[in-house]
């Protein structure tokens, strides 16, 4: 009935192939297939954002999609958010105090720099409503706010207005 | 939490999808945005045999107007819902609604379609199509039927759909010039699911005539509540001061909510008394043309 296929999909640039059953999350299928454990898993029912992705620029619940969905899409992980070094916005949250044990961090990356692609001027209390989406349990969130606030600063400023 | 095996399905036109849901009827299960559904999944509280997935039937997500009508496909994300130019302009309340759906990621994926068919008493996009009479247009090998929302939700996650349908768009009628609207809801953390959640209408009358004020509430019953209160307001002054107030300890004493451990009849009823309030007080300003 459900017997694996063979899927070809498009992981941070790269077409990569692997033999899936239609029931494999796509989080499990990037960090057990692909190796990509910097998507990370918390609740597997789409509260806690850990598992946060780009399906094609978008984010997204890597938990709630089954990889074989995924043929024909580009998907988006933390490791291929910067190409030297850190974004902006990594580096903000580095310098703001944005984290302490990491875990939540690759979801709030994944899901602010879409957001930030979209809004790129946003209010205080916008981010604080995106941030929703993402659950911390060591940092607290004042910190990871005002590193998106910042990290939005430095981006316009780079792009010259 | 892993979901039990499921054969999967990608059609690519309407017409395999709909020949996919009726060969399997029973044992079938469609997936648009997957944001109720694959949590069912996981937890092996829904286990279909064949998962039908939607999602490249992009002929079902749009946003279409007409004099007197807001059509949107089924496949047509909150995000756009909320976002879309045509939508604030001929449904704020709707737009209103959709934005405060789950968070960020979940209105990029999750579908109009799929929020109807899933069916919580609280969602908020069940109750903006209830209280505006919206009709939804199902499609099966056997043809197309329209449902009015009032008829199509039947119970907590229970709707007029049958093995093989689909639901492919919904219509809005366009709220009329001058119409006041509010939506508010209660939830504990933000993106949960509501308490309780209330929106309406209201148009204020010419002199001498009574204003129109639709109003319906989520979360305090099996489906979408749409309230009378054309009784409760002949006679009343909605110029006089504390009017939000008695209505709004009307509509409270009105409903019967669910008694349970975890939210308590009462509790429910005081947070509906509160967020009618809020909304008639909106409603009402905006009818004036005032920013609330
Ligand atoms: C963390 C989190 C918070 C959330 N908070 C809220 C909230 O506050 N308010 C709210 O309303 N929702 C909330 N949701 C749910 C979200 O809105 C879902 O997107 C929505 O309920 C279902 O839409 P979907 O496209 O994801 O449908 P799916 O999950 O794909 O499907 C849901 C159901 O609809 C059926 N279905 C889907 N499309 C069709 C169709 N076209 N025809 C027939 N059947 C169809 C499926 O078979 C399934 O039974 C939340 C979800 C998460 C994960
Ligand atoms: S693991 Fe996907 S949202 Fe928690
Ligand atoms: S830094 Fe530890 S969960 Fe956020």
């Amino acid at each position: 009935m459900s017997e694996a296929r063979l899927i070809s999909l498009t992981v941070n640039g790269e077409t990569r192939e692997t033999l899936v059953e239609p029931r494999r999350l796509l989080s499990d299928v990037l960090r057990e297939d692909f190796a990509l454990t910097g998507t990370h898993v918390g609740c597997e029912h789409g509260v806690c954002g850990a598992c946060t992705v780009l399906i094609d620029e978008k984010p997204a619940r890597a938990c709630l999609t089954y990889a074989i969905q995924m043929e024909g899409h580009e998907i988006t992980t933390i490791e291929a958010v910067s190409d030297a070094g850190l974004s902006p916005l990594q580096r903000a949250l580095h310098e703001e105090h944005g984290l302490q044990c990491g875990f939540c961090t690759p979801g709030i990356v994944m899901t602010f720099e879409a957001f930030l692609r979209d809004t790129p001027d946003p209010g205080e209390e916008e981010v604080r409503d995106v941030l929703s989406g993402n659950l911390c349990r060591c940092t607290g969130y004042q910190n990871i706010v005002s590193a998106v606030m910042k990290a939005a600063a430095e981006m316009r400023e780079a792009a010259g207005d | 939490m892993k979901p039990a095996s499921f054969d999967y399905h990608r059609p690519q036109t309407i017409e395999a999808a709909l020949d996919l849901l009726a060969r399997y009827g029973e044992a079938a299960k469609p997936i648009a945005g997957g944001q109720s559904l694959g949590p069912m999944l996981n937890m092996r509280l829904a286990r279909p045999e064949h998962l039908v997935d939607l999602n490249d039937l992009v002929e079902l997500d749009y946003v279409r107007e007409t004099d007197t009508e807001l059509e949107i496909g089924a496949l047509t994300r909150h995000h756009r819902v909320a976002n879309a130019v045509e939508v604030g302009r001929s449904h704020p309340l709707l737009a209103s609604a959709a934005s405060t759906i789950g968070h960020y990621p979940i209105r990029q994926r999750g579908t109009l379609g799929g929020s109807l068919v899933h069916a919580d008493p609280a969602a908020q996009l069940p109750l903006i199509a209830v209280l505006g009479n919206a009709k939804i247009i199902v499609r099966g090998q056997s043809g197309t039927r329209e449902i009015e929302a009032g008829d199509f939700f039947k119970s907590v996650m229970t709707v007029d759909l049958r093995y093989g349908e689909m639901v492919i768009a919904v219509r809005f009628p366009k709220l009329l010039p001058g119409t006041g609207w509010a939506f508010d809801m209660f939830s504990r953390r933000r993106g949960d699911f509501a308490i309780v959640a209330v929106a309406a209408t209201l148009r204020l009358g010419d002199e001498g005539h009574q204003p129109v004020i639709e109003m319906a509430l989520g979360g305090v019953d099996a489906v979408p509540l749409r309230l009378d209160l054309g009784d409760w307001f002949e006679n009343r002054d909605i110029t006089a001061a504390g009017w939000t107030r008695e209505a709004a300890a009307h509509v409270a004493a009105t409903i019967s909510p669910e008694d349970n451990k975890m939210v308590p009849a009462d509790f429910r009823r005081e947070i509906a008394d509160m967020l009618c309030e809020n909304v008639l007080t909106a409603a009402i300003a905006r009818a004036r043309g005032e920013t609330p």
